[in-house]
């Protein structure tokens, strides 16, 4: 039988305020334990919530971003379950009234498709703290710095069919969150992680499968591998007769499987209910246009203008608009180069993307800006050196060896352009190797390559490629 | 509606509240007339009447996202039973 899996996200965003969700304590991340938990965080008794401004304006640029209808009034929940890292006993969320409804967002797959996907809701709730289960003589430790920080839950619709669609989708929500400067996106540190809900039918069957939720993952690897993992489970546990339960697994990334945290027998039940310590929040139509009026291009407008303007591939187009900083990087490259759009295209996302992934560097930190990359095209462009050489140059402006005119200049690397010196080269070679050159003429044309190499290495790579290639041509065959 | 004896024990354990098991008749009796109360209410018709999510007719007061509070960490602290490195320690926990 064929099967098919339906897959959902919850996503949850932290959003980037200095201060917290309900209180004034900061949010800076790996600050000494306990240091920024307040007398709110940590529900002591007297205290009262109090709504932070900046975290509503976020989740409507979210809102507004995913084609979202805006809870005009949203309200606040309890959500109540007992756990040593939330103090009150319960976790301020939003229930039946979130602030974004259905919403609605394209993702772009391997193959070069596109699907939309089904934002479900968005919902605002305030983080635990962290438990640190290392031995503290057979204790546990709770550090309550994260206790109260902003948290936007992005549900997805189950739409998605597989763990590619699944990571694609987390993708574009965290290059979306990113763009908006509400979420850092920063995996490592979770202030961007996700729960997936995985459930397996046959295919061409409308009922949907009883369902797994695996927990906390927070990397896209993982991701792929957890979803993977877990639509392998189900299925070899149908095929051979048997059933899914449902319940809450845990991706164990060190052995690369899931396995079972509780079922829905021991699962929680929240009692929610409206928080009488919060009223109803309100996003007035002034408000909400002022947000909107506020929104930065967003990546799938950026990827069409990009397109249309520079004339770029859809890949291309694609992996440039992936964050803000890529895409404003490459089109300040694109201006310095003087409009080299393609090439610039090329080396924005071939050399100096591989630079920057094996450093490990973000673009504001690295070695190369924008007006030495520009610099470097313009010298291909124009004739002063070969698209190999430029690698050679690239790497010594990497070094911090100075600007490409500079590294140029230094290293006598200008490439040769003078039809006649190029000729002289070709002559010694060919005057060099008798032999070579009558084995062409009697038709091993394939000797072209190691002509061209002679004179490569006779010039270090100066001579102009295309130049040498016609010239050399007419002298074999003459 | 009348509640069950497990009914009770389950309420109780989800609010992580102690009883002692020769009351459970009396708070099955009390409880069980709240919800009647509430069986009673929901005959009424509320047609076109948006649900109250606060009984003040108000909006929520925002505060502009300012850091105002400062580290008072050893003072919480001092009536935690125990701590550690900065940590509160609790009895060990693990899902």
């Amino acid at each position: 039988m064929e099967w098919e899996a339906v897959i959902g996200l919850e996503i949850h965003a932290q959003l980037a305020t200095k201060s917290k969700i309900f209180s004034g304590a900061a949010t800076a991340y790996g600050a000494e334990p306990n240091t920024q938990a307040c007398a709110v965080d940590l529900g002591l008794p007297g205290v009262l919530p109090v709504l932070n401004r900046e975290v509503v304006r976020m989740a409507c640029a979210f809102g507004l971003a995913v084609d979202a209808e805006i809870g005009r009034r949203s309200v606040f929940a309890r959500k109540n379950y007992f756990y040593p890292d939330l103090p009150k006993g319960y976790q301020i969320s939003q229930y039946e009234l979130p602030i974004v409804g259905k919403g609605k967002l394209l993702i772009e797959l391997e193959d070069g498709t596109a699907k939309t996907i089904g934002v479900t809701r968005a919902h605002l709730e305030e983080d635990a703290g962290k438990s640190l289960h290392e031995d503290f003589h057979g204790m546990t430790g709770i550090d309550l710095n994260r206790a109260g920080t902003p948290l936007l839950e992005i549900v997805s619709e189950p739409e998605l069919r597989s763990a590619k669609e699944a990571v694609a989708y987390m993708k574009k929500i965290r290059s979306l969150v990113r763009y908006l400067e509400i979420c850092d996106g920063n995996m490592q540190e979770g202030s961007f992680r996700c729960d997936a809900n995985v459930s397996v039918r046959p295919k061409g069957e409308e009922k949907l499968g009883t369902r797994a939720e695996i927990k906390n993952i927070n990397s896209f690897r993982f991701v792929e591998r957890a979803i993977n993992f877990e639509i392998e489970r189900q299925t070899r546990l149908l095929e051979g007769g048997g059933t899914v339960v449902q319940e809450t697994r845990l991706y164990d990334s060190a052995k690369g499987e899931t396995r079972s945290m509780r079922s829905k027998e021991e699962a929680m039940d929240y009692r929610y209910f409206p928080d009488p310590d919060l009223l109803p929040l309100h996003v007035d139509d002034a408000w909400l246009e002022a947000i909107r009026t506020t929104l930065p291009e967003l990546p799938d407008a950026k990827k069409e203008r990009f397109m249309f303007e520079y004339g770029l591939t859809v890949y291309d187009a694609a992996v440039l608009t992936s964050s803000r900083e890529l895409a404003d990087f490459y089109e300040a490259v694109e201006k310095s180069s003087g409009g080299e759009t393609k090439l610039a295209a090329n080396w924005v996302t071939g050399d100096f993307a591989a630079a920057l992934n094996k450093d490990n560097l973000e673009i504001g930190a690295c070695p190369v800006n924008a007006a030495m990359l520009g610099g470097l095209i313009q010298r291909i462009a124009d004739n002063t050196i070969s698209g190999k050489i430029a690698k050679q140059v690239f790497e010594a402006m990497w070094e911090g060896e100075g600007d490409a005119d500079t590294i140029i200049e230094k290293k006598g690397l200008k490439q040769i352009t003078d039809i006649g010196a190029i000729e002289q080269v070709i002559d010694e070679v060919l005057a060099a190797n008798p032999e070579q050159l009558g084995q062409y003429r009697a038709g091993k044309e394939k000797l072209l390559g190691f002509f061209v190499g002679q004179v490569m290495k006779v010039t270090r790579g100066k001579a102009n490629p295309t130049q040498l290639n016609k010239l050399l041509k007419k002298k074999l065959n003459s | 509606m009348s509640l069950e004896k497990a009914d009770i024990e389950k309420i109780a354990h989800l609010a992580r509240l102690g009883i002692d098991p020769g009351d459970v008749p009396v708070y099955a009796r009390n409880l069980s007339g709240i919800l009647d109360l509430v069986e009673r209410m929901e005959r009424v018709g509320t047609d076109g009447v948006p649900p109250m999510a606060h009984p003040l007719q108000m909006v929520q007061r925002l505060r502009v996202d300012e850091v105002t509070e400062t580290n008072q960490c050893d003072k919480f602290q001092q009536i935690a039973p125990q701590v550690e490195a900065g940590l509160y320690l609790v009895p060990k926990v693990i899902e």
